[in-house]
This record gives C-alpha cells, structure tokens and sequence, in this order.
C-alpha cells in the first residue's frame, strides 16, 4: 500500500518537475536579486526587512499559485489523458491515488521551498553580511508556509475531484483569500446574535484560517515565534489537510469515471 | 542571401517585435513629457491602512516596506522640487506605521520628515508629534522612539516638561543610550540650551549609521559652535563698551586689549567680523546652515540646498 502511494507521489513529482514547475526559481531568484540592490538605492534603513518580507512572500505566493495551478489538474489531467484507467486498472485503490496526488505535490513544494529559502538566505548573507541569531525565526516562517501549502495543495485536490480546472482554481484561490481573512471573519460573525450568527461562525470555522500561519512580518523583525503557535498550526494544518483529503478521496470513490 | 520561408517569417517577426518593442517606449516616454508637473500627479488611491491592511492577505510587513519607500521617494522628490508643499507625506507615514507599527526607520526619518519647516520638511511637527507617539505606544521597549519624542518636543514645541518626561522614559528602559538620565535631568532643570542642544545633537549623530541623519547632525553641531561664539563674543564686545564707553573698532583691538585670548574663527576658518554697530557676523553664512546667530539683519537662518543623500551608509 505505502509503494503505491509512494510510487504515484514520486511520478506526480517527476511529471512536476517534467512541466518546468521549477522554473519559477528564476523568476525568484531574480525578484531577490533585484530587490537586495535597489531597495539599499530608493529607501532608507530597510534592506534586511525587504529581503525577508519579499523573499518569504514571494515563497508563499509562488507556492500557492504553483498549488492550485498543479492540484486543480492532477484528476482531471489523467482523466483527459486516460492514464488514469491505466493506472487504476492496476492494484492501486482510488484513495491511494488521491493520496498519492497529494503527497507527489507537497512534495515538490516542499522542494521548491527549499531551494527558494536557500536564496532568501543568500539575498540576506548578501545585505547583511552575515547572519544573526534572530534570523533562525525565518525557518519557523518558512515552516508556516509549507503547512499552508499542505492546505492549499489539500484543498485544489478536494475541488478538482468533482470540479472542472478552471472553477476548482477559482474555488481553491477564494478560499484562500477568505482564509487570509478569517480573523476578521470570525469577529465579524461574533457580532451576529440568533441563527444568522451561528451560522457565520460555523462558516468562519469552517474556512481556513491562513492568517494564523502569517508570521512574516513578525520574523522581518527578529521576533520569536512562540512554541504553542508552532504546535496548534501543526495540528491545524495536519487535520485540515486531512479533512480535505478525506473529502477528495470519498468524492472521487463514488466518481462515474465510465 | 536567399532565405527560406521559416527564416523569412522568423525575420519578420524579430524586427516587428523590436520595432513595437523601441515604439511602444517611445509612446510612453512622449505620455510622460506631456505631463506639466509629474510631482502633482502624485495621489494616494487607497489611504485607508484598514482597507489595505486587508487587501495585503496578511503581507502586511511587503506593503509597509512598499509605502515606507514611497514616502521617501515622495519627500525626495517635493524637496527637490522645492515646493514646500508635502500633502501626501503624512497619509504616507501613517499608512506605513500602521501596516507594520514596528516599522522602526518609518518613525525615525518620518518625525525628520515632517517636523522641520520648509524647505528642510513638510513643516508639520503635529503630525510628527502623532507619529512618534504611534511609535511610543506599540514599540514602548524602543529607547530610540523616547529619544526622538523628547528631541521633538525640545526643539519644535520647546515644551521642556514633555520632553524631560520622554527622555525620562526612555532612561528606565534596560536597553538605552547612556545621555538619557542626564537628557531628562537636563530638560527638567532647563539648563545650558547650548550644552543640552549639543548633547541632543551628539546623540543623535552617535546612535544612528545613517548617512543623512548623520551629516545633518554635525550640521547642527557646528552651527550650535558658531551660535555660542557669537554669543560669546557679543558679550565681550557688551564688557568693552561697559568699560571703554565706546565700541571696539575691530577684533584685533579686542585682542590688543586683552579682552580675546586670539582672532575667533568660526568652524569654516575665516574670521568673525566686528560690524560698526557693534554685532557679530559669520564672514560666509550661506556656508554654515542652520545658524541663528552671526547673520546679517533680514537673513533667515540657511538651510542645506538640497536633501541629503537618501541612502544608507
């Protein structure tokens, strides 16, 4: 069972790699680049800050769009193509499938974010030539952010299992907006009394809370992170990931695939 | 050379691309010189922090460094400009701060900014005065935000008693300059304006690696040299006449007759000058800013031309 998943994770992630997904690191690489040396040219006194808050930014934005762009069609690509009654019609489950999915495209974010965090480290040696103690909070921002990959990657999957390309990325991108936004939502909806007021909190509750994985502009400025936020997103992530997938996989279980 | 049909067509497309490419600069160059006044079109779309707070998706710290940029690009270029006239600077300031309120930098050069009259600054200490306090409120372990605060209200309100309570402050902080205790002591007692301005000016000029704040700083210094010679000197020529009955004719009498040790040079090496009706002026005051002493009846005091270099050393 673990090398079928595993099989079906490694091919996502070589058909990833195969579709020039991490091409983006150019277009990253160059984004730092440029803003390490001109921000110490048009601003004042924040070249370290912009090198933190663009590097991580950019490795959350480029992750996201990467995630729903590849999620969205990692069904419906193989439907198109018919792969997917080949390798179906081997002894994989259709569960092992989505897993699997889901598992090849974590991973390739994750080393995507690797490579994107080694040059945010590069762009800040480069800057501040030299490191600081404080600077280890960033690998706790870079550890948010795949959490909120594993979300995201989580939800595109959920989506494309029932839904065209084009409406799961726009389902998936939605959700990730309001999620930004859910601590505003949740204080909106508290301010609701009776049925209306329930039923905001349960959609408040019910949308992801991104926000709390946000700590970027917190790490720019040295600030620890603290270790009950570390865990409580880790158990967030894990069990809404989770929940997402369990979704995905029972959707695409009862799926005419004729 | 005969080309064969892909080649044509890849020919074709090479010079359209970079002849649309070379035309579609020019057009926008051409949009640009017909703008008059490319300073006035400056405008703030969005100048609610709340509204953009939430369109940044919680990227709040990328779009405080954004807006931190644009005030000072904006402050740059209105200076250059030479018109005196900052609206936008404010909404920038409070925009920046309240996007990221740790933004240390956006208070630091903000209250520089804002504080000064024109043609130094935007001429608004209020409105520096609410940003500094921002700033004291969400960063109260920050001694350097006291500082400023008491340094604004010492030199732009002259409200002592607010000032020695910033410094005051700043001075219980565990992390602080060491001038602080005798800053708050000094503004308590409101003694020695030259020595308490020159230790405020020190400071300054030692607890920052700015360029600009810096150069401006030893600005400030020596024209707090030049205001206390003259004072100085003021005083002397004051003795010799409540002596002699009369003016002194020159420096070199004042020397001859014991009450100068030597010819007083002032910071730039030339010699003060003895004016007939007994005042004392600096030989070159376009040369030394800030001074409010030593200036030909009618001057006001000079200010640098130009900003200085917005870039970090």
């Amino acid at each position: 069972m673990n090398s079928r998943i595993g099989c079906i994770a490694f091919n996502t992630f070589r058909e990833a790699v195969r579709d020039r997904v991490l091409y983006n690191l150019i277009a990253f690489a160059l984004l730092l680049s440029a803003a390490a040396i001109l921000v110490g040219q048009i601003s004042i006194d924040i070249e370290r800050l912009v090198v933190v808050n663009l590097g991580l930014t950019a490795v959350s934005l480029f992750g996201v769009v990467i995630a729903i762009f590849i999620g969205i069609g990692l069904v419906s690509k193989e439907i198109d193509k018919r792969t997917l009654y080949t390798v179906l019609s081997r002894p994989v489950r259709r569960w092992e499938f989505v897993v699997g999915k889901f598992f090849g495209l974590t991973g390739t974010l994750v080393v995507n974010t690797f490579f994107m965090a080694c040059g945010v480290f590069l762009a800040l040696f480069y800057v501040a030539h030299g490191f600081e103690k404080m600077d280890l909070w960033i690998l706790g921002a870079l550890y948010f952010i795949v959490l909120q990959f594993l979300i995201v990657c989580a939800l595109a999957l959920f989506f494309s299992s029932f839904s065209t390309p084009l409406m799961s990325a726009v389902f998936t991108f939605a959700l990730f907006v309001i999620g930004s936004l859910a601590e505003d939502l949740r204080g909106f909806a508290r301010m609701l009394k009776g049925l209306g007021g329930w039923f905001a909190q349960g959609v408040a509750y019910l949308v992801p809370n991104f926000s709390a994985f946000n700590v970027i502009s917190q790490v720019a400025h040295g600030a620890p992170i603290a270790g009950t936020l570390i865990l409580y997103n880790t158990v967030y992530a894990l069990l809404y990931s989770a929940m997402a997938i369990s979704g995905a996989v029972l959707i695409f279980q009862r799926r005419n695939l004729k | 050379m005969s080309l064969n049909p892909t080649q044509r067509v890849n020919w074709i497309a090479t010079t359209v691309l970079l002849l649309s490419l070379a035309g579609g600069v020019a057009t926008i160059r051409a949009v640009d010189r017909r703008a008059q006044n490319p300073v006035n079109r400056e405008v703030l779309y969005l100048s609610s922090p709340k509204v953009l707070r939430r369109m940044s998706l919680g990227y709040t710290g990328l779009l405080a460094d954004i807006y931190w940029t644009r005030s000072v690009q904006y402050f740059g270029r209105q200076h250059q400009s030479d018109s005196g006239d900052f609206p936008l600077l404010a909404p920038l300031l409070q925009i920046t701060t309240e996007l990221d309120p740790k933004l240390l930098p956006a208070y630091e050069f903000g209250a520089n900014f804002l504080a000064p009259k024109p043609p130094g600054g935007a001429g608004s200490p209020d409105e520096a005065l609410a940003l500094m306090k921002f700033g004291v409120e969400h960063n109260p372990d920050q001694w350097r935000l006291y500082y400023d605060l008491g340094f604004l209200y010492y030199t732009e309100f002259k409200d002592y008693a607010a000032a020695a309570d910033a410094f005051g402050r700043g001075a219980k902080l565990p992390i602080r300059n060491d001038f602080m205790p005798i800053l708050a002591a000094r503004m308590a007692q409101h003694a020695g304006e030259f020595d308490t301005a020159r230790m405020l000016w020190l400071t300054t000029y030692q607890s920052t690696k700015e360029g600009q704040i810096r150069q401006n700083a030893v600005e400030h210094l020596v024209a707090l040299q030049v205001d206390e010679e003259v004072t100085r000197l003021d005083f002397v020529v004051q003795r010799y006449r409540d002596q002699n009955g009369k003016l002194p004719y020159s420096m070199v009498e004042l020397v001859r007759t014991g009450f100068l040790a030597g010819m007083p040079i002032d910071p730039k090496g030339h010699a003060y000058k003895l004016m007939a009706d007994g005042r004392i002026e600096v030989q070159n005051p376009e040369n030394i800013f800030f001074i409010t002493k030593g200036l030909p009846p009618g001057v006001d005091p000079p200010q640098p031309p130009r900003p200085l270099k917005l870039k970090s050393k």
